[in-house]
């Protein structure tokens, strides 16, 4: 360092405040979530603990799990308004069919993997809006939900149920599972080959088709992972609420791209993180209910706060973007 | 035969074409009875879709990614204020109406005020709004009993020769839409806004005022329609908006305007509005379940935009 001529320094000085504000900016999902951990740390100390993060953490798998579904969709320019519904759907079949007729159950859930990957082949050929056809899609979800599961009820299956209760020691489960999650995730799609081309879909399909790819094939493989990811999503959460209801899901649609886009991912050009949005998901689900209920604010209020969280880490986003210029 | 032609040409032909389908499929399940009840029920129904579908649609006509999701917020906050500067006073209607737009119309401009300093996708701007109305009008409404005043009530449920008075209002305001958007300054920018940007932008237009102009109004349809609602249905409660974030979104593309921006269509929205309600009415004359009714709007929806189709990419 000391080696460079005193002429240089100046030229590189604004291209290390650039680095720097990308650093930061990569690192903003991971100081909100800091800031919501010391919050909570600062108004009950007792929270931090391995019973503590058990407990707050409780619904954090399946909304990461939603989160990085939804993730998969971003990346391709695309949005999904259905998930919430899916997520439903999905957790309806794994309270009945799953337990009572195991081999029907995962035949439904392949078979709905299945039904994501032809929509993203439909929205691909004709060219449709995909916030439409997943809106429409979205109905589709919860009226097969009733139909499976008229009233609330059904129940987990064991191997299922004893999966979410699994208390690793040390590390509480959720975090494990986050950790898990994340490194998978960010494995396949940021470390493969493979992964580049499904994230340049999103970023020049034009440039991706002349090079020879099929964008057919990669809006399938993406709408395909959302499924899946939307299948494990519903799984996980019945196997901690052990019954299921219709309903169960529908706030999980909202939750899901406002833990991608806390999670530093972007509507268009394909710039997702997975980590990011495993961290946007813990977030959220530590903000939407512990730290407010330690903050004695009314359950009136804690959607809105949802809303300001979003708006805060926006705008901090916007502040460093500027440097980065 | 030519004037045929050019009229199944224009992209609004076919929500209507839609809507008379299913209106002659019910009346022929019920051998033609109720046939012109239905049709006064579907007028009277569409109307508050219509509101919304027009406001929705200058929004989306701004181009790819302009959507407003705080609609249902938007509504269900404007019918509890509107509810509650009436006071159930016959003499408070015409002021409550006005709480209601300027309601609405503050809600679309901070919407725009969130785009534009936060330069965030309206998408997530219009959401976390949404989320911060909704608490609003949770702790604003929370356990008050708001009843319009009775005179608010009958003029919204208001019918001559079977043809609902709002309805004949909003044919006068969609008409008044259409001019606006072909033929004055205003709509020719949405539309060249929609078409590009940036050229938009080079041939002079305030590109910023436009597009704050268009959220103040999408958010101010959204606010009188509250306080339609909360009249039509004698009350106003915090889910009253809730069915019309697909609706409004559904009726503007049903309705053959470009979800990639640049290319609106006023008559469609009237048409696919109708086409929405009467198929509501038709799967419950046909009595079908809760589930069965939800799993077949959706497939129809999705069928009609699959065969509907959507922009040949250009670039």
């Amino acid at each position: 360092m000391t080696a460079i001529a005193p002429g240089t320094v100046p030229k590189a000085s604004p291209r290390g405040g650039a680095a720097r504000a990308r650093m930061l900016r990569g690192l903003l999902p991971a100081l909100s979530l800091a800031l919501v951990l010391m919050g909570i740390a600062w108004l009950n100390p007792r929270a931090i603990s391995y019973f503590g993060f058990n407990l707050m953490l409780n619904l954090a798998i399946p909304i990461a799990l939603a989160t990085i579904a939804q993730m998969f969709v971003i990346a391709g320019n695309e949005l999904d308004l259905s998930i919430g519904t899916f997520v439903g759907f999905v957790g309806c079949v794994t309270a009945t069919w799953l337990r009572d007729a195991p081999l029907l159950g995962i035949v439904v859930l392949l078979g709905s993997i299945g039904v994501y990957a032809l929509l993203g082949a439909l929205i691909h050929l004709r060219n449709l809006p995909s916030i439409v056809v997943t809106l429409g899609m979205s109905f589709v979800w919860q009226g097969l939900a009733i139909l499976v599961l008229p009233k609330p009820g059904g129940k987990a299956p064991d191997w299922l149920l004893s999966i979410m209760s699994f208390k690793p020691p040390y590390i509480p489960f959720p975090i494990l599972a986050a950790l898990l999650i994340a490194a998978v995730v960010h494995f396949g799609l940021m470390r493969t080959s493979y992964g580049v081309i499904l994230r340049g879909s999103g970023g020049n399909a034009a440039a991706l088709r002349r090079a020879g790819w099929s964008l057919l094939r990669t809006k399938v493989v993406l709408f395909a992972l959302t499924g899946l990811f939307g299948v494990l999503s519903g799984m996980a959460l019945i196997g901690i609420t052990t019954s299921a209801d219709a309903n169960i899901g529908n706030g999980y649609t909202l939750l899901s791209i406002a833990g991608v886009i806390l999670g530093g991912g972007e509507f268009v050009g394909g710039r997702v993180s997975p980590i990011g949005a495993v961290l946007g998901a813990l977030t959220l689900a530590l903000a939407a209910s512990p730290l407010l209920t330690f903050m004695h604010i009314p359950p009136d209020w804690q959607v809105a706060a949802n809303g300001a969280i979003l708006i805060i880490v926006l705008a901090a986003r916007v502040l460093i973007s500027r440097k980065e210029r | 035969m030519a004037s045929l032609r050019t009229l199944l040409e224009k992209p609004w032909i076919w929500s209507f074409v839609g809507a008379l389908v299913v209106w002659l499929a019910t009346i022929a399940f019920t051998g033609g009875y109720g046939g012109g009840g239905m049709v006064t029920a579907a007028l009277s129904l569409a109307v508050f879709t219509v509101i919304v579908g027009v406001g929705q649609m200058f929004v989306i006509t701004l181009g790819p990614g302009n959507v407003d999701l705080s609609l249902p917020a938007n509504i269900g906050l404007a019918s509890a204020v509107a509810m509650k500067v009436m006071g159930g006073s016959d003499a408070m209607i015409v002021v409550g109406l006005l709480a209601a737009l300027a309601c609405g119309a503050a809600i679309g401009a901070i919407n725009y005020l969130l785009i534009w300093a936060l330069r965030i996708p309206p998408i997530i701007a219009t959401l976390s709004a949404s989320f911060i109305i909704q608490s609003v009008d949770i702790s604003y409404g929370r356990g008050l009993q708001i009843k319009p005043p009775p005179g608010f009530a009958d003029f919204t449920n208001w019918q001559v020769l079977g043809i609902p008075v709002l309805a004949m209002l909003t044919v006068v305001f969609t008409v008044g839409a259409a001019l606006a958007l072909q033929r004055m300054i205003y709509g020719r920018s949405v539309l060249a806004i929609g078409q590009n940007i940036r050229a938009a932008w080079l041939a002079g237009v305030n590109v910023g005022r436009i597009r704050f102009l268009t959220y103040t109004l999408c958010g101010a349809l959204g606010g009188i329609d509250g306080a339609l609602l909360a009249g039509y249905f004698r009350g106003a409660n915090v889910d009253i908006g809730n069915e019309y974030l697909l609706a409004s979104i559904a009726v503007v593309v049903i309705g053959g305007t470009s979800v990639a921006g640049g290319k609106a269509n006023v008559p469609g929205v009237w048409g696919a509005g109708l086409f929405l309600v009467l198929l509501l009415t038709m799967l419950n004359t046909f009595g079908v379940s809760a589930g069965v009714r939800l799993l077949l709007t959706g497939l129809i929806i999705v069928g009609v935009i699959t065969a509907a189709g959507g922009e040949k990419a250009v670039r």
